[in-house]
């Protein structure tokens, strides 16, 4: 193995469920039911799993949602804009922690 | 253009028996006859034919990347004035109510208008599967008007409504000519409502995968092209990628076969074949032959040979009633997710 990430692995995911198999089926259900047309869109929620997808820097789901948001009619614009979604929240949420270095700056300087 | 035909480019997937072995050594998890028969769908047989789709040929003033016929400007086939008046002759005597033209740019043929005043005069419906870049050519600009006074209905291919999209698949400027097109058809009436005039638009995916709801994307569309463009339409079909043609070479040459088709056949529902277009279409080919479909009859694979083969043989339209429809691996993009035909989704 050359490296830990496999595409033909992501067809495997299921293989997870054959120790817990109980713990599987309520993951699958529930997850299923999340991804469901409700208050939001399918496609709305394929792009922000797209977004998630990248934030969290999952390689199966980012292939898996790529696809998915296509499938579910997401241009590759609005893609892009999702992934800047997740991106600024990123850059935003390390920017924003200046605040408790400024805080400190204020507290030790004089 | 660049002229990227599978016969110019000397591809061996030009020969429809080349295309048909790359799928029947497919290594898929089951085969379509298998899959019917999981549906209680086995054999798949032909209902009442209600649409002759006539091919006109394989010339075209396009060169779409994806094209299941592998046509383009460099393309000589044409229907000959012989099996033009033959068709139009089983047209009348069958009774079948809709004319489906199709190629190529069906346009392109010289017989062409005369084949849709003669249909109409019949009194049949007439659909045109019009690339819209061709009514923006000199010869072909009153294309639109021509139209409106035969009220053709006009079934129009725009794979997204994203330009970069629609030119990868289509070709460069493609996107802008069809603006200009549709704005001219809207121009006349077509796509708006009270008009009676049709203007269907046709989506497939650009790339390797299903086609999104029908249903779903319908209303996006028509928000999408009316705040942009000032476009409007009718009705959006979403029809899925045959692996046929240029389509199977790019597939191929990608490295997406195994998973296109994998997902293809993963995505067999069963719900779809009520509704698939080789149950009530009957397909002639530029040389008069008779097929299931317009994809059957690009891998050359004709009608079942009890009935009628020919269009000169088609003396009746219940000739054909409770044929089996012949099959093979390419049938799983028909079945997959909410299905695929000539009118886009079979199911919603």
């Amino acid at each position: 193995m050359d490296s830990y990430y496999h595409p033909p692995d992501l067809a495997k995911f299921p293989d997870v469920g054959k120790d817990a198999p109980e713990l599987w089926e309520k993951f699958l259900g529930w997850y299923n039911s999340v991804f469901t047309e409700g208050a939001l869109t399918e496609r709305e929620k394929a792009l922000i799993a797209l977004a998630v997808a990248h934030a969290v820097q999952c390689p199966y789901c980012i292939d898996a949602y790529t696809s998915g948001s296509l499938e579910k009619g997401a241009t590759p614009d609005q893609m892009t804009e999702a992934v800047h979604v997740a991106a600024a929240i990123r850059g935003g949420a390390s920017l924003v922690h200046a605040v408790q270095m400024r805080n400190k700056i204020d507290k030790i300087g004089m | 253009m660049a002229l990227v035909t599978l016969i110019n480019t000397r591809s061996p997937l030009a020969a429809p028996a080349a295309q048909r072995a790359v799928l029947e050594a497919m290594p898929l998890e089951r085969g379509f006859e298998d899959a019917l028969a999981s549906a209680g769908q086995h054999p798949l047989v032909r209902t009442e034919t209600r649409v002759l789709q006539m091919n006109l040929g394989k010339r075209c003033n396009q060169a779409c990347h994806h094209c299941h016929v592998d046509a383009g400007p460099d393309r000589l086939e044409v229907m000959p004035d012989e099996v033009v008046d033959t068709t139009l002759g089983a047209l009348e005597r069958s009774g079948i109510p809709t004319l489906d033209i199709t190629g190529g740019a069906p346009e392109l043929h010289p017989r062409f208008r005369d084949i849709v005043t003669r249909a109409r005069a019949m009194g049949r419906h007439v659909m045109d599967r019009c690339n819209l870049t061709i009514t923006t050519l000199p010869n072909y600009a009153d294309l639109p008007e021509f139209f409106a006074v035969n009220a053709v209905e006009v079934v129009a291919s725009l794979p997204s409504y994203a330009p970069t999209q629609t030119d990868r698949q289509r070709g460069e400027g493609v996107f802008e000519a069809s603006l200009e097109a549709l704005r001219r058809f809207n121009h006349l009436g077509y796509g708006r409502e009270g008009t009676g005039l049709v203007l269907d638009l046709v989506t497939n995916p650009v790339g390797a995968f299903l086609p999104a709801s029908q249903l779903a994307l319908e209303p996006d569309w028509k928000r999408e092209l009316k705040r942009r463009y000032g476009v409007e339409f009718n009705r959006l079909f979403t029809i899925t990628n045959m692996p046929i043609s240029r389509y199977l070479e790019w597939l191929e040459q990608s490295g997406n076969l195994s998973a296109y088709m994998e997902k293809l056949v993963q995505a067999f529902n069963p719900a779809t074949i009520a509704g698939l277009m080789c149950r009530d279409t009957i397909s002639v080919s530029w040389d008069g032959r008779l097929f299931d479909c317009d994809f059957n009859q690009m891998l050359d694979v004709q009608v079942d040979a009890r009935g009628p083969r020919t269009i000169a043989d088609l003396l009746s339209a219940p000739a054909l009633l409770q044929q089996p429809v012949v099959t093979g691996p390419h049938c799983f993009g028909c079945t997959a997710g909410t299905g695929s035909s000539c009118g886009g989704a079979t199911t919603t």
